[in-house]
């Protein structure tokens, strides 16, 4: 169950293309078939296949008893979860907005992330959550949150934000054969983005993160959707003669420190970037780590980019302002160029 | 409105319990009152550290519903889960090693009072978020229903429990999806330090259960034989598949919401708690067992003297027992 090789990467160009969500959908429906425990339950994923069509056509393949239509219980829901995962199978439940976690807040934190060790390790809890984050739809405070920092705090718990179709598939594989609770953090703009995708089912090891480009001026960490910001942003500096390396951790609790630690011993200056507020996030972790190992190779204090100390607002014109994105960022690395 | 069971069945053969049964019953509920009383002592003298919440009281409840159980039966249970897992069947000298703390106990002393759990028996766990268990036995019959299994799920909660979300919504969820889960409702009176009367504006917690389409019965919590009755009913109901069903046992508890006694002012009149315990459940039915010719004194008494022992036994073994390591204080936060 705990395959972890990484797909070979096909040869570019030859590879299928997929979007975002068909590839989550497919590596959920190779899960399904490869283990005859995982089912989905939550919020419409049956009769309608999800409301991102992230569930679309596996009510088909998997009938009723595997595809459950639940009401909108969501404590419910993961308590479910938790129950089914305790008694041996692989549930996945779905939460359709991130938002929506603090109505089951318990369930997560209290009671699957800490079941095992509470219960002295007399079982596992194998459960995988998705649900879609993020800014970028004019979905408003209650519908685009990126609440990773909430969830990696917790002992117990996985976090995985897949920034591209390759890794939607292979994260969410991976979070099913997972034996711990793994939350899939989808991202809503990238649902349609399309990547490339091999055909078979692979795992993408948890804890694992991934150069996306390298570089030798500057490090840039980006959770999530920033991956891709972060990568237009190494074109743009690129062709002014500034090479950044892009690390998507993909996995942010596990975090793989080490990566980051050993791509900041080169570049000596280092950009973290996400979509949440800045204050408490994932950055403010990364780079007190970073100062902790690393202090002697920066040339500059790490910096930070995330969105300001407020509710995600709705007028496209706030909310573009709200989210970080490319220019932010090739903005950042040129003021750690500057620091000397 | 819920259905009132009288403490004597309609059909009068029913009333015939055997007499294995009633010493089942009996044997379950003096293993609980022992545990307790002797965990009430241990830690009145400083001898566990943490909290202990008793369920002295309420042991015909949690002997009635699980004589009614199989062992691969599931259960979830609240923070006041000694009885429950007593009567599952948990070991004693594992529980008593985890209130002390200890690497031998149920959950290696990890969890504590809050958390003792045994797979092995069916006992998905005391829980200390109040209500958290319900979905979680919800998904408990879920599996069983996927795999194929007859096995039955029950959570325990307390009147108080049926004022938060997860309670409604995990009986929802059993009702709409048709699962084989007992719902069983220790109303003792009181949510901590309140009565039923300043948290909910009914009499009867059960009524509850028609809102989602659910039976529910009322039962004298105080009266084993009649608990056991309705939760061999219920679950019978749900094993043949007929969904879920509420169980509301009437009873109280004799000790304070934490600990043995109250520390600050009293909640509860000496009048009421003397009414109360004036109606115990292990005495009700050694007086009946005694009248019908079912036991006598002596086998009664036997009874407690072997439990005694054995509470004894492993209280000796926990005190023995070594403490968790700290070197091992991240084991079993991952799997895997």
């Amino acid at each position: 169950m705990t395959t972890m090789t990484e797909a070979p990467a096909a040869a570019p160009g030859t590879a299928r293309k997929l979007t975002y969500v068909k590839a989550f959908n497919e590596g959920l429906a190779q899960a399904m078939r490869e283990d005859e425990n995982v089912f989905v339950a939550g919020e419409d994923v049956a009769g309608y296949g999800g409301v991102f069509r992230m569930f679309d056509n596996l009510l088909d393949e998997f009938g009723p008893r595997r595809m459950i239509d639940t009401p909108i219980s969501e404590a419910a829901l993961v308590g479910l979860g938790v129950g089914a995962a305790a008694r041996g199978l692989r549930p996945v439940v779905d939460l359709m907005f991130m938002d929506f976690i603090g109505v089951c807040l318990d369930q997560i934190v209290n009671q699957a992330a800490k079941m095992k060790y509470m219960f002295g390790g007399a079982l596992s809890v194998p459960l995988t959550i998705t649900t879609a984050s993020g800014a970028g739809l004019g979905a408003a405070a209650q519908h685009s949150q990126s609440l990773e920092a909430w969830l990696a705090h917790v002992p117990g718990l996985k976090v995985v934000m897949p920034s591209d179709a390759y890794t939607a598939k292979g994260l969410t594989v991976s979070a099913i054969r997972d034996d711990n609770p793994v939350v899939v953090m989808l991202n809503k703009v990238l649902l349609g983005s399309t990547g490339e995708v091999p055909e078979e089912i692979y795992g993408i090891p948890l804890g694992q993160a991934h150069t996306a480009r390298q570089g030798s001026d500057v490090t840039v960490i980006a959770l999530g959707r920033m991956v891709g910001e972060a990568l237009a942003a190494a074109d743009e500096l690129a062709a002014q003669g500034v090479e950044i390396e892009v690390i998507d951790p993909r996995t942010v609790q596990p975090l793989d420190t080490e990566t980051m630690f050993a791509s900041v011993r080169r570049t000596n200056r280092v950009l973290v970037v996400h979509e949440a507020v800045t204050f408490g996030g994932l950055g403010a972790e990364i780079a007190a780590q970073i100062q902790d190992a690393a202090f002697d190779h920066l040339d500059a204090p790490v910096l930070r980019i995330g969105a300001p100390f407020s509710p995600v607002p709705f007028s496209p014109v706030l909310e573009k302002a709200y989210v970080p994105d490319r220019a932010r960022i090739a903005e950042g690395c040129r003021r750690l160029l500057e620091r000397s | 409105m819920a259905q009132r069971a009288s403490t004597k069945s309609a059909d009068p053969a029913a009333n015939q319990e055997s007499a294995q049964v009633v010493k089942d019953l009996h044997e379950r509920m003096v293993r609980i009152r022992l545990f307790e009383t002797e965990a009430g002592k241990l830690m009145e003298a400083g001898r566990l550290p943490g909290f202990l919440h008793l369920y002295v009281g309420q042991e015909a409840v949690a002997a009635g519903v699980m004589a009614a159980l199989r062992d691969d039966d599931q259960i979830t249970s609240t923070h006041r889960g000694h009885g429950h897992a007593v009567a599952k069947g948990v070991g004693l000298r594992e529980m008593y090693a985890e209130l002390y703390g200890r690497v031998t106990g149920a959950c290696l002393g990890r969890g504590g009072s809050m958390h003792i759990n045994d797979l092995t028996r069916g006992m998905l766990g005391a829980n200390g978020i109040v209500g958290a268990g319900v979905p979680i036995a919800v998904g408990a019959a879920f599996a069983a229903r996927y795999k194929g299994e007859d096995s039955v799920a029950v959570t325990f909660f307390g009147d108080g429990a049926t004022n938060i979300g997860a309670f409604h919504e995990g009986a929802n969820m059993a009702a709409i999806l048709g699962l084989p889960v007992v719902f069983v409702c220790e109303n003792n009176g009181y949510a901590e330090f309140t009565p039923q009367s300043g948290h909910m504006l009914l009499a009867d917690v059960a009524d509850r259960a028609a809102a989602y389409g659910m039976p529910s019965v009322i039962v004298d919590g105080m009266d084993a034989l009649a608990v056991h009755r309705a939760a061999a009913d219920a679950v019978a109901r749900a094993r043949a598949g007929a969904g879920p069903m509420m169980i509301e046992a009437k009873t109280y508890r004799f000790y304070d919401h934490q600990g043995v006694k109250g520390l600050r002012h009293p909640y509860r009149s000496d009048e009421e708690v003397a009414e109360w315990k004036a109606r115990d459940p292990i005495d009700l039915l050694e007086a009946r067992a005694v009248a019908d010719g079912t036991a006598t004194r002596a086998e009664l008494d036997d009874v407690w003297q072997r439990t005694r022992d054995e509470i004894a036994e492993a209280i000796a073994y926990a005190e023995a027992s070594p403490l968790p390591d700290p070197a091992d204080l991240l084991l079993n936060v991952y799997s895997g």
